[in-house]
């Protein structure tokens, strides 16, 4: 049972590391951009919606201006850094996005210190429901996961149902032929990394609430990240499956270091880098990754 | 000295009179250098030996991004196991010499098997699957009660030396090994094997093509970079012996490689020496700022990546046409892009 407990909160697990995992796998399949960064805005979503909630502000209503103001930095990132990176070359924003990480977390770090923070969500911080005995899901991880689907889903329907999404998967495949056919490549663009940061905030907020975190939290939450996207194959509701098996693969190895299996420094975080290391390396061998680029567009299945 | 392939009035050509001379001046000032130790100060002597650990890493990492188009955030995974191999080998009985110098190969022994599966990765996929691979050497030796895991050991076995000579040994060891790679280094380049890894970092399935053995040549650099890193790592320790692997295996070192090698000139061979001189120079003068100081250092990164690719050192290369080092050719009788009439290379 404990090890049924174990793969449950897992998958809960693996909603927050979907929502994470869905901004990041977003501009890589619009602009083929991996945004080290990622992880920092994140965690800058969470310092922001902490700074609301010290005034009083409810955690999840500051969201609806932490969100469009992530949105904003967005559209700003994709103005300033990300545009005049990819005019020169495939390596300049992995260049340009890493300097920004660093100006990202010392910039906070010189704001609020290396204080551990949690986001105050009163008592649903601690509320449960309990299925069994020994299987407890906290209201708030079941939330969160929940929120994980729901953006999947909307994500979905963007893409595929509404103009704006369509235009959006055709700049991914051509930015260049959209702009004959009348779509302004540049305001798409802008507007996937709008989606994209605010995604990155949302994950933030949900971190906040679930545990603590330090103005040097962003880079564990870039590897987290990208780990769930490859092991998902990169495609949307890849981001999901491949969160789960890295959520499950976390929690599943601190119950093999509590029987004695493994060594403590190989539970949690190190058991997803070994899981995905061995996806990584299975998938190379089987060659499945062969085709170009690797991980597949998010927008190409969607 | 140059050699002449006659071709529609063009010719190629290796070797001008400044690279020539520029060689022999280095020769020269590498035996200079040498003699640092009897001439300078203790203090000026340890600082050298620090700006040399940062010219190999500023090189390796070059070497990676600049030649074979690999931008790694994981080359911190082979600085710290070169430090964790030199303790280990030094208290397994290895004299602490050698084993700093053996460390760095086991660091690109290390390396090997590794590359086959991260080299097949693109772009930002190696990037962060470098970092994966990093946290996971790091975890590794988190856990190694022999060298007190989180709370790290040191390289005692250097106190055997008396504290003038282990200065004196240090800053030579740590000089004739940035040499010894800066060497291969540029043996490399010049050879088939760099043309190859322009292509590759031109383009990689065009390069690939015309048959170039893409996942072969960028292996060499890798495995050489992860030995100059290695090597940098135990270097390091031979100036600052407490091996902490939360500091040694910090991304931190990467973020240094990346500010060096892009703020000196990114595929330029001279480039990443003035980086890391600029670097030593700014930590030496702001490195008491702490956060502000890193987050001018994220900040010049971003800005030279954006509007000064080419770093210090390519930025002058490519308006006077100076090249003291020839890693690359001269077609004589075309103007090297924006070169100035007059110089060496449009003569």
């Amino acid at each position: 049972m404990a090890w049924l407990n174990q793969v449950v909160q897992g998958v809960l697990l693996g909603g927050y590391f979907a929502i994470l995992a869905s901004g990041l796998a977003l501009l890589f399949g619009v602009m083929r951009v991996i945004n080290l960064a990622h992880g920092d805005l994140a965690v800058l979503g969470a310092f922001l919606v902490l700074v609301m909630t010290d005034h009083g502000v409810d955690a999840f209503v500051s969201l609806a201006v932490v969100l469009p103001v992530m949105g904003l930095v967005g559209v700003l990132l994709h103005r300033l850094i990300l545009e005049r990176s990819l005019k020169s070359g495939v390596l300049t924003p992995l260049l340009s996005t890493f300097g920004l990480a660093i100006v990202i977390e010392n910039l906070l770090f010189e704001k609020f210190g290396a204080d551990q923070r949690t986001i105050n969500i009163g008592s649903l911080a601690y509320d449960s429901w309990t299925i069994t005995s020994q299987i407890i899901v906290g209201k708030l991880y079941v939330l969160i996961f929940v929120v994980a689907v729901a953006v999947l889903g909307l994500l979905q329907l963007f893409l595929s149902k509404t103009s704006l999404g369509r235009a959006m998967r055709a700049t991914a495949e051509d930015p260049d032929t959209v702009e004959l056919v009348g779509v302004n490549s540049r305001a798409v663009y802008a507007l996937a990394t709008a989606l994209a940061l605010a995604l990155a905030a949302l994950a933030g907020a949900f971190l906040g609430m679930r545990q603590t975190f330090d103005p040097y939290s962003g880079n564990t939450q870039l590897i987290f990240a990208f780990e769930a996207v490859v092991i998902g194959g990169g495609t949307l509701w890849g981001t999901l499956v491949g969160g789960i098996v890295l959520g499950v693969a976390q929690t599943v190895s601190y119950q093999m270091v509590a029987e004695g299996w493994i060594k403590d420094v190989w539970g949690g975080a190190g058991a997803g880098h070994i899981v995905f290391l061995v996806v990584l390396a299975a998938r190379l061998v089987i060659g499945a990754v062969q085709e170009r680029g690797g991980l597949r567009t998010v927008l190409g299945r969607a | 000295m140059s050699t002449h392939a006659e071709h529609a009035g063009l010719a190629v050509q290796r070797w001008t009179t400044t690279s020539i001379a520029s060689s022999l001046g280095i020769a020269g000032f590498v035996g200079l250098l040498a003699l640092v130790p009897v001439a300078l100060s203790a203090n000026a002597v340890d600082r050298l030996t620090t700006l040399y650990v940062y010219v190999i890493l500023a090189a390796m990492w070059n070497a990676l991004a600049g030649y074979a188009g690999l931008v790694s955030v994981g080359q911190q995974a082979f600085f710290g196991l070169g430090g964790y191999f030199a303790i280990k080998l030094s208290a397994n009985g290895v004299g602490v010499y050698p084993s700093l110098v053996l460390a760095g190969l086991i660091a690109g022994a290390v390396a090997i098997p590794i590359s086959p599966f991260m080299l097949r990765l693109r772009g930002g996929e190696f990037a962060i699957g470098m970092w994966v691979v990093a946290e996971v050497c790091h975890l590794y030796v988190n856990g190694d009660r022999s060298t007190n895991g989180v709370t790290g050991t040191s390289l005692s076995a250097l106190n055997q030396y008396a504290a003038d000579d282990r200065r004196n040994y240090n800053y030579w060891l740590t000089l004739t090994m940035a040499f010894v790679l800066l060497a291969i280094l540029f043996m490399l380049l010049r050879s088939r094997l760099g043309a190859s890894l322009q292509a590759i970092r031109d383009d990689e399935d065009a390069a690939r093509s015309v048959g170039v053995r893409a996942l072969w040549a960028k292996g060499v650099v890798f495995v050489l970079a992860a030995v100059g890193c290695g090597a940098a790592g135990a270097l390091w320790l031979a100036s600052f012996p407490t091996f902490q692997p939360n500091s040694n295996f910090s991304v931190q070192w990467t973020a240094y490689m990346i500010f060096m090698a892009l703020v000196g000139g990114l595929g330029t061979f001279e480039g990443p020496i003035i980086g890391a001189i600029v670097f030593f120079v700014i930590q030496d003068q702001w490195g008491d700022q702490g956060v502000w100081y890193l987050v001018g250092l994220g900040m010049a990164a971003i800005l030279f990546a954006l509007l000064l690719p080419r770093g210090i050192w390519g930025t002058v290369e490519e308006r006077f046409g100076i090249r003291l080092l020839p890693v690359g050719y001269w077609l004589r009788g075309l103007r090297p892009r924006g070169a100035a009439a007059g110089t060496e290379a449009a003569a």
